[in-house]
């Protein structure tokens, strides 16, 4: 050829390579994915929140396309069977074999406690947006472990408490599945009962999974109290419900729900026996807030049901971890950029509506509604809210310090003041 | 002694000592070689193997040379890892005095235990002692001040030098090699000839003038000693422990693992334990069934193997030999 054509071709050669090179320098660029380790109780009693925990989660990520900050995301799901030791165990299949740059999940108070005396050890990040233990954000607190989107037991029945007073109750009595979350969150009402000069007459604790309640309902129906704080989860609430309704004492006793026996992922079950109930909780998908009924028409959409606590604390969950990633340019390697940078968000686009923070001990404040299953239009049963708590923290209206020295609630120390 | 293996029972044929120390020493070597073959995720599944088959042992000492089947031992391996627990997280007490209260649980328990049902057999035996383990689970699950209820109990008790899977992972090979061989050596004497004795015909035992009970007894204790020293191991490999750890599911994994290695070969304990805790966790990853998986390989072994996989592979050998 001659010297004319050489030079074209060359140039052409030159040019054509340089544009196919480009994409080969992005893609070295593009570093590994982001890997997440989700556990959640995908059998056993809470088997119908853990599934929406994996819903919620995944709903988030592929909203924003399955990739943060030009890496990928990768979740790994695991199920804890609703039990300590299985998530024990695949936490430490995750962060060994899985090889996961941060953990997700559970739902149940025990498993989380496991994981993160785990976590404690090994400085793996844990994101607990349901996991409420108060200790993990009070008095036990680990650095590795946050409670984003999330919220600590005792934080939701304190306003209970104060609503009963507000109703005019004077005695009351409890009933809760008999593990840390129940004691907690029963400590939290009755400590703010028995302060504004309620009585709580009787509590009484069973076993997680408890198929018949008889016993303690018929106790209850002849204790003579104005109301019953209850507090189950899962199938125990749905079972619990039913049975009131069967013992014929709806509407006889006050009941005020912990928001986890009138949650979605419970009521969406029920009929007429759940109306009405009354809870106290940050999270309404009744309510009329813009981005709560955006979020709720996605998710029934997505999933053709109403979306529960765990379905949002799981996105919400996964929206504030997204901006920390973003924050820290994707580099999650470094654990301690992650988790300060997790610390620092503000979320301002949660389908709450409202900015979410956390308190200098690392859980949300939130605004709590006081809510009531109400029936939809289209015939579905959802919560409503029909008063608001504002700004309502883990410490109620208590000095942070001074709360911390009384003892953490359990089965002993429910928080009642002596009179 | 003479190389002629011993035919004492016409149900299995027995290895040689000799033999068995070659086996042993084999089995040694892998152990020690595994860290350098794989990644520290599965050295920590071959620590759990290990504590796990010195569980399945214990047992096998009941079902296999006693002839008498517990479904309690997975409560007394569980009662030494809430009382390891317990002694370091919640009394405070020094890690070795907690260890031997551990150990010393499980023996009381056990030795309990057999007070109440060695008079048994069979059966009877089977669901006493399922019943007395289901109370151990009971007191656990429900006496929250002490156990912690469903919460269970956390620590940090592992000793800083045992802090990583590979020198935890030794510490516990070294522990099961010893406890194996000390419980080879048990069943090996004249005292486990007796128990094998009474598994055969405890009513031509007892017309020899063999104190049956007193053998049964010491050896339900022995074995609740094994047990019991397997959980303390447990409570430092997993610095946690709930009541599913003293369940009944806890029990039957235990048989199942003495079962599927061969009831009655005592090695057979680490076969099992391997086998159930790699499949577990091998097939999980690939699905969530993982349970029928397990599930049918068990009926599989009994159909085709049911003198569990060493019986079947002593068979074949003998068989091949002859």
């Amino acid at each position: 050829m001659d010297r004319r054509t050489f030079l074209r071709n060359s140039a052409l050669a030159v040019a054509g390579s340089g544009i196919a090179a480009e994409p080969w320098r992005i893609a070295a660029a593009q570093a590994t994915p982001i890997k997440i380790g989700l556990m959640a109780p995908l059998t056993g009693v809470v088997a119908a929140g853990g599934k929406e925990v994996v819903e919620g989660f995944q709903m988030f990520w592929d909203s924003v396309g399955g990739e943060i900050a030009g890496r990928k995301i990768e979740v790994t799901v695991e199920d804890d069977a609703a039990n300590p030791d299985t998530a024990l165990q695949k936490a430490r299949r995750l962060v060994e074999q899985a090889n996961v740059h941060f953990l997700f999940g559970n739902i149940l108070a025990n498993t989380g406690l496991a994981v993160a005396n785990y976590v404690k050890g090994n400085g793996t990040p844990y994101f607990i947006p349901v996991i409420a233990a108060d200790d993990l954000t009070q008095r036990a607190r680990i650095p590795n472990v946050v409670r984003v989107a999330g919220y600590s037991a005792s934080q939701t029945p304190r306003p209970a408490g104060d609503y009963a007073l507000k109703q005019g109750y004077k005695k009351a009595a409890t009933i809760s599945q008999d593990y840390s979350f129940g004691h907690e969150q029963c400590g939290g009402f009755c400590q703010t009962f028995t302060e504004g000069g309620g009585q709580i007459v009787q509590q009484f604790w069973h076993p997680l999974n408890t198929a018949d309640l008889s016993p303690y309902l018929g106790q209850i129906a002849n204790l003579g109290v104005d109301a019953v704080f209850v507090m189950e989860t899962g199938a125990d609430a749905s079972r619990f419900i039913q049975q009131w309704s069967n013992f014929g004492l709806k509407g006889k006793i006050q009941l005020v729900m912990c928001q986890n026996a009138t949650d979605q992922s419970v009521i969406r079950t029920l009929g007429a026996e759940a109306e009405g109930l009354v809870s106290c909780a940050h999270f309404a998908e009744g309510s009329p807030e813009p981005s709560t009924q955006k979020f709720v028409a996605d998710y029934e959409k997505r999933y053709s049901k109403l979306p529960s606590i765990y379905g949002f604390s799981h996105f919400s969950g996964a929206m504030w971890v997204a901006e920390a990633i973003k924050k820290v340019n994707g580099k999650v390697e470094d654990r301690e950029a992650l988790l300060t940078a997790v610390r620092s968000i503000e979320l301002s686009n949660s389908p709450l509506g409202k900015t979410v923070k956390l308190d200098p001990y690392g859980n949300p404040i939130y605004d709590i509604f006081v809510r009531k299953v109400a029936r939809r239009s289209d015939g579905k049963l959802w919560n409503v809210p029909v008063s608001t708590y504002p700004s309502v923290s883990q410490f109620w209206k208590y000095d942070p310090e001074t709360y911390m020295k009384q003892p953490s609630y359990s089965r002993d120390f429910q928080g009642i003041k002596k009179t | 002694m003479s190389g002629a293996p011993m035919k004492i029972d016409a149900q299995l044929p027995t290895a040689s000592p000799a033999n068995g120390w070659i086996v042993l020493l084999g089995v040694l070597a892998v152990g020690l070689a595994l860290p350098a073959l794989v990644s520290g995720y599965y050295v920590s599944l071959g620590t759990q193997v290990l504590i796990f088959s010195l569980l399945a042992m214990s047992i096998d000492i009941m079902a296999g040379y006693a002839g008498r089947t517990p479904l309690c031992h997975g409560a007394i391996f569980g009662v030494s890892t809430y009382a390891v627990l317990y002694g370091v997280s919640v009394a405070g007490f020094p890690l070795v005095t907690a260890i031997a209260l551990g150990i010393a649980a499980a023996t009381c328990v056990a030795a309990i235990f057999a007070l109440l049902a060695i008079r048994t057999s069979g059966v009877y035996f089977l669901l006493l002692t399922l019943a007395l383990g289901m109370i151990i689970w009971g007191i656990c699950l429900r006496w929250t001040r002490v156990t912690g209820g469903e919460n269970g109990i956390r620590g940090d008790i592992r000793p800083a030098f045992l802090g990583g899977n590979v020198p935890f992972y030794y510490a516990v090979l070294g522990l099961a090699a010893v406890l194996a061989v000390v419980m080879w050596r048990f069943v090996s004497s004249p005292f486990g000839m007796s128990l094998k004795g009474i598994r055969d015909s405890e009513g031509r035992m007892q017309s020899l003038g063999y104190n049956t009970n007193l053998h049964l007894f010491l050896g339900f204790t022995m074995s609740g000693f094994f047990a019991g020293v397997a959980g303390a191991a447990y409570a430092l490999f997993n610095n946690f422990v709930s009541p599913s750890t003293v369940a009944l599911t806890q029990s039957v994994e235990g048989l199942l693992m003495a079962i599927v290695g061969g009831v009655g070969t005592l090695w057979g304990g680490l076969i099992g334990a391997a086998a159930i805790i790699l499949l577990e966790n091998i097939v999980s990853t690939y699905t969530e069934r993982w349970p029928t998986v397990l599930g049918l390989t068990f009926i599989f072994i009994m159909i085709f193997a049911p003198e569990g996989v060493l019986g079947k592979l002593r068979a074949v050998l003998t068989r091949f030999r002859n």
